[in-house]
């Protein structure tokens, strides 16, 4: 045993050893919200889904994920609090031996029901927030009392024992008013705040000129983040900011879910497998966990072998050095900005769609609309998008 | 292994994260908020001695008699530098 581990020697195997098991699964119980947050990733026809899958037949799923080796479990939506059964899927969860992670926009949470997932074996929640400023927030989310409720939440998270996890979606109606928001974050006494860009999938696709910052306003608020993270330390908070830049202003693709059915798989409400909580906008029938067993949807089904492995990529992915590393990037977003589910992801500076993208950062440069002209995500819109 | 002021030291586990073994990965793992740490066989043995209970000579003690094969001092100082290197990586803490 003279190999003692030293943390940073503890990788996981990445071999080519063929497809190995999932081990994460995001459960998206349900895709009912109260709130109607222009950038949801559900999809825009997400009324057409209505069949959600019971508490049965939820568990039955679960155990086969669990049984192939997955070991991180979310729950998310949607709200997933909606869900009358949340506290029961978490304890059969935590009883499978899976790590449960909730992911929430604390509307529908109260002291009551964080004790019961407590009991239940909930390991972590994760708040998100709109914005520091309550009206901004109520224009983002559709909702004047919602900011409130997510504050007063993200204190009795807290209480209750479990770290304080907060999550604020950036776009251009909030990024200037980054400094209010990890003030804010600091006095709720967070222990980690996620900076994420909004990712332009979904509903924020379709708000994408409302919602995508300029450079400017971007390098702003890496500045900002980095002031901060010197405030933090130099008072001794350990307050973690982590900052995700969108795609459309990074030089390179994300590997996104570290490779196509590589890692991750999503069920979606009505039991549909998906590689990726987005891929249910592309052009293809993902398979159902109510139709068939998840480990043949996971190993043998040609939606989730389409994408695995470098054999499908398109040139310059094909002799580029780096294909092993971002896997060509985004499916999703190949596929919402040249029609192509194949291309090589435009955010890639040697895609021969990259313009598409320069383009849209110049337009985001120009533009200077208010939160209003947003598009809210909501039952009423989500109509105009299902195909009945 | 001369005896150190670290020795008296109680290490946990970060509260909120697990330690969990695998059978379909055949190791331990580092359960964390939307995370995992894979431990290699060393890191999962040392980790999964800390109960709250013993401090880093106990935790050497018990190693010892699990591993008697190996150097007494020898496993002292990689246990010792493990637990400095994973406390710095903030997977677990003292008082
Ligand atoms: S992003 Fe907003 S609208 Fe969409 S599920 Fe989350 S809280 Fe609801
Ligand atoms: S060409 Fe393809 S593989 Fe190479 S960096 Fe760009 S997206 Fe990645």
């Amino acid at each position: 045993m003279t190999d003692l581990a030293q943390p940073s020697a503890a990788r996981p195997d990445v071999g080519d050893m063929g497809t190995g098991a999932p081990l994460w699964m995001l459960a998206e119980l349900t895709y009912r919200c109260p709130l109607q947050c222009s950038y949801c990733s559900n999809p825009l026809d997400f009324a057409a889904y209505r069949d959600e899958l019971t508490t049965e037949e939820w568990i039955e799923t679960m155990r086969q994920a669990r049984a192939m080796g997955a070991v991180q479990l979310g729950f998310s939506g949607g709200e997933p609090l909606v869900r009358r059964d949340l506290e029961t899927l978490v304890q059969e969860a935590r009883q499978m031996g899976f790590y449960t992670n909730l992911i929430t926009s604390a509307q529908g949470l109260d002291e009551t029901r964080i004790e019961a997932l407590r009991d239940a074996g909930l390991d972590h929640i994760q708040i998100s927030l709109q914005a520091g400023d309550p009206e901004i927030a109520a224009a983002v989310a559709g909702s004047p009392k919602a900011h409130a409720r997510k504050l007063a939440m993200a204190r009795a998270v807290k209480a209750a024992g479990y770290p304080m996890v907060l999550n604020v979606v950036l776009h251009r109606h909030n990024i200037d008013d980054l400094d209010a928001i990890i003030a804010l974050c600091d006095d709720l006494g967070a222990d980690a705040v996620e900076l994420a860009n909004c990712q332009i999938y979904g509903w924020a696709h379709l708000n994408r000129e409302g919602l995508l910052p300029s450079r400017e306003q971007l390098e702003i608020a890496e500045a900002t983040t980095a002031r901060w993270r010197e405030r933090l330390a130099e008072k001794g908070r350990d307050m973690r900011l982590l900052f995700v830049v969108p795609d459309y202003y990074a030089e390179r693709p994300k590997a996104c879910m570290g490779g196509w059915g590589s890692i991750f798989l999503t069920v979606a409400p009505d039991g549909a497998v998906l590689p990726c909580h987005s891929a249910r906008m592309l052009p293809m029938d993902f398979p159902n966990v109510r139709d068939q067993p998840l480990e043949s949807i996971w190993y043998d089904s040609p939606e989730f072998n389409r994408f695995r492995g470098d054999a499908w990529m398109p040139s310059p992915c094909r002799e580029c050095d780096e294909r092993h590393t971002d896997f060509g990037g985004c499916r999703c977003q190949a596929y919402l900005l040249t029609g192509d589910p194949t291309a090589t992801d435009p955010v890639c500076e040697l895609s021969p769609d990259h313009h598409l993208i320069e383009a849209v950062r110049d337009q985001a440069a120009a533009d200077h609309r208010q939160a209003v002209a947003l598009t809210p995500r909501n039952v009423h819109e989500s109509r105009v998008f299902c195909r009945e | 292994m001369n005896a150190s002021a670290e020795d008296h030291i109680v290490y946990r586990l970060r509260p909120g994260w697990r330690l969990q073994w695998e059978e379909a990965q055949g190791r331990y793992v580092l359960l964390y908020p939307e995370g995992m740490v894979q431990l290699n066989d060393s890191a999962g043995a040392i980790l999964s001695h800390l109960d709250g209970q013993r401090d880093v000579a106990a935790l050497i003690d018990a190693l010892s008699q699990q591993y008697p094969e190996v150097p007494a001092d020898a496993l002292g100082h990689d246990v010792r530098e493990f637990l400095t290197d994973a406390s710095q990586q903030g997977w677990i803490y003292h008082d």
